[in-house]
């Protein structure tokens, strides 16, 4: 059976449905639960936005609301990964990474081959990112290049309902550490999702449409830029190939070079600054790997490098624009060499 | 007109209560505006908690440096921060105090000795090390105060700023901002020891309780460790005990607290409130005197709405600018 929700309710149930599968699966994090030690209702917040509303009714004690010590209950949690369970921990807002990473990126990454192929960690850290939301600089970063640049991390960014059940529940289930990247502004999206439980493996990328001229890829919310792009173009006759990398590390190389063996353009779009981030790491890779197919230079539409500013006038801009990803793909179907040098 | 029996004179007092009636007088604007849309991300009001900003403040000068919270905007405007530019800020407008790119949580004037409000629990507390240390290397006797929660007082970076400014024996004071709740988590459960004050004892510091409603209480804590500070004697930590009147954020619909928890304080915990009483029951200053004060406050706060709703936003030139001093 499936039936149109929000990819907050999608997540809330591929937590449901872990928890109810596997009973070593615990969930912890800031208010996740809310009122704890108070006197007033239980499961007073289910998260900040409430995520995991309603959870701890239905699973009590497996749910557990933490003090505000990221780097002690993050810790924690991948302790516990390395020793049998398989802690979900969510980390409200990614930026918070900031305080505990060493946790993640020093720990929870490094075991497996530390120690010789001898460890499994089996955690998920699961929290907001992107901007949008009017949160300022400290609450609304796309910080995905960050963690897919460390070996041992797994990444995922879904762009809506559907995959975000099916790639929470691969993360609960993978035996390595996850990023499991939830954009804030896609929260409130609906889709169908089937009510049974489903796994979507890593590193394969969705393709939302099909098109022969021109290759775009992107992840989480400018997925739905890219698509607008898209149908905007298809007005003038150019059909772009949208795709949807859902998961960052592992990442779908095959459907991108693929895609660009067939259309000869590319333009990638990302959330992130753009020095070091997936628009480049993608161009890098189809330059080496694809170079004889394309027809044009490769196009990145990136979010500035600057912070992320609160004024909602700025923060418009600064979020990549459905009419600057279709700017992108009119320069690569413009003559070669036409396109202008775009700062950095 | 009856013997002044307060360790401040009737200037102070007058200018005391002026700046709580400020900062609850903002507040209560952005509530209303907040709910009617007008108001852009997140916001956290100080509403309740006026003494304590106040009553600290009231003991520094621009060369003293403090480090700020989420609920940064009573801290702001006790230091001195211009309330028009705080307004114009939180409205996102290219007059705003950090021009329309900081907002609520990111607050700052650097020249009035107020190092930001913080997006990030409990960062304010190596900063302000940071400050405290270079007062001491330049000798000018600076104090440096961070402001932090009775949840933040559980991250990392404060216990270790602890250790830090007592190790280093730097000019700093570390006020705990105890409201009993982080978010919608209680204190109680959240913190493990029963007293801050024990906690600073492992610390090998003084601390400090203090009834963060009462203004009388913190200006006189404060006053005696922020003088021990700045005369060399170390760090120390004050814990006000204090209640907020507004959720966590504004949206919050606080079902966590108890049944009639909120009425309650508001009725007897109200800081203006028992402040206003202590001075008129004393026959220090007259109910007139501090009604001519509401009057000023609250045209200056309607003020700063309308030129904060009037002012420019900021350009497209503005996205680009300031993220490095030269690139
Ligand atoms: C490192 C970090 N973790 C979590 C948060 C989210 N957060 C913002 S305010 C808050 C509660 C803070 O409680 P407390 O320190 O008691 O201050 P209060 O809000 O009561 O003034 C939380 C969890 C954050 N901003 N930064
Ligand atoms: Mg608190």
């Amino acid at each position: 059976m499936s039936r149109k929700i929000s990819m907050k309710q999608a997540i809330n149930e591929a937590l449901d449905l872990e928890m109810r599968r596997d009973p070593t699966v615990i969930v912890m994090g800031e208010d996740i639960v809310g009122g704890t030690g108070a006197q007033g209702e239980d499961d007073a917040w289910g998260g900040v936005l409430g995520v995991t509303k309603g959870l701890y009714a239905k699973h009590g004690d497996r749910l557990m609301d933490t003090p505000l010590s990221e780097s002690a209950y993050i810790g924690a949690a991948v302790g516990a990964a390395a020793c049998g369970l398989r802690p979900v921990a969510e980390l409200m807002f990614l930026d918070f990474m900031g305080v505990c990473f060493d946790q993640i990126f020093n720990q929870a990454a490094k075991f497996r081959y530390m120690f010789g192929g001898k460890a499994e960690t089996p955690v998920v850290i699961r929290g907001m990112v992107g901007a949008g939301f009017r949160a300022a600089a400290q609450h609304s970063q796309m910080l995905t290049p960050l963690f897919t640049h460390i070996p041992g991390l797994k990444v995922v960014c879904p762009s809506n309902a559907y995959d975000a059940k099916g790639l929470l529940i691969q993360s609960i289930r993978d035996n390595d550490p996850v990023i499991f990247c939830e954009h804030k502004n896609l929260y409130g999206l609906e889709c169908e999702v089937p009510a049974e439980s489903y796994a979507i493996p890593f590193g394969e990328a969705n393709v939302l449409r099909d098109g022969d001229d021109v290759t775009i890829v992107s992840y989480g919310l400018t997925v739905h830029r890219a698509m607008e792009a898209a149908a905007a173009l298809a007005k003038d006759g150019t059909e772009a190939e949208v795709i949807d990398l859902r998961t960052l590390s592992p990442i779908d190389w095959d459907t991108i070079v693929e895609s660009v063996e067939r259309t000869g353009r590319l333009v990638v779009v990302d959330e992130a600054h753009p020095r070091c981030n997936l628009a480049t790491d993608i161009a890098a890779f189809v330059g080496q790997n694809a170079f004889g197919a394309l027809k044009a230079g490769i196009q990145m539409v990136t979010a500035p490098h600057t912070p992320v500013p609160f004024a909602p006038s700025l923060e418009d801009l600064y979020v990549p624009s459905a009419d600057s990803i279709a700017s992108a793909v009119k320069r690569t179907l413009s003559p070669k060499g036409a396109s202008p040098r775009i700062a950095a | 007109m009856a013997q002044n029996p307060f360790p401040l004179g009737k200037d102070e007092l007058l200018k005391a209560y002026r700046t709580m009636r400020t900062i609850r007088e903002f507040e209560e604007r952005l509530h209303v505006d907040f709910a009617k849309g007008d108001i852009p991300g997140f916001v956290h009001l100080y509403a309740g908690e006026e003494a304590c900003a106040t009553g600290i403040m009231m003991h520094l000068n621009d060369n003293d440096r403090i480090a700020s919270t989420h609920r940064g905007h009573g801290h702001c405007i006790a230091k001195g921060v211009d309330v028009h530019a705080m307004m114009a800020e939180i409205y996102g407008r290219s007059t705003g105090a950090c021009r329309g790119k900081g907002g609520s949580m990111h607050i700052a004037d650097l020249s009035k000795g107020m190092m930001g409000a913080n997006g990030i629990l409990g960062a304010g507390a190596p900063l302000i090390c940071g400050a405290a240390l270079a007062a001491k290397v330049r000798g000018d006797r600076g104090v440096g105060i961070t402001f932090v929660g009775d949840g933040a007082s559980n991250q990392g970076t404060f216990l270790e700023s602890l250790n830090l400014a007592a190790v280093w024996n730097l000019p700093v004071v570390f006020v705990v901002e105890n409201n009993g709740y982080a978010e919608s988590t209680a204190m109680e459960w959240a913190v493990s020891c029963d007293s801050y004050v024990d906690r600073a004892t492992g610390f090998g510091m003084p601390g400090v309780t203090v009834d963060g409603t009462d203004f009388f209480a913190v200006y006189e804590a404060a006053g005696e460790i922020i003088r021990r500070a700045r005369d060399g004697g170390g760090p120390a930590l004050l814990e006000c005990n204090m209640v907020r009147f507004y959720g966590h954020f504004e949206g919050d619909a606080q079902t966590y607290r108890a049944k009639g928890e909120l009425e309650a304080i508001r009725a007897s915990r109200d800081c203006l409130t028992i402040l206003s009483e202590r001075v008129i029951e004393a026959g220090v200053i007259g109910r007139d005197e501090l009604q001519a004060i509401d009057r000023e406050v609250n045209a200056l706060i309607e003020d700063a709405t309308r030129a904060a709703k009037a002012a420019p936003l900021p350009t497209p030139d503005d996205l680009l600018r300031d993220v490095y001093v030269a690139y």
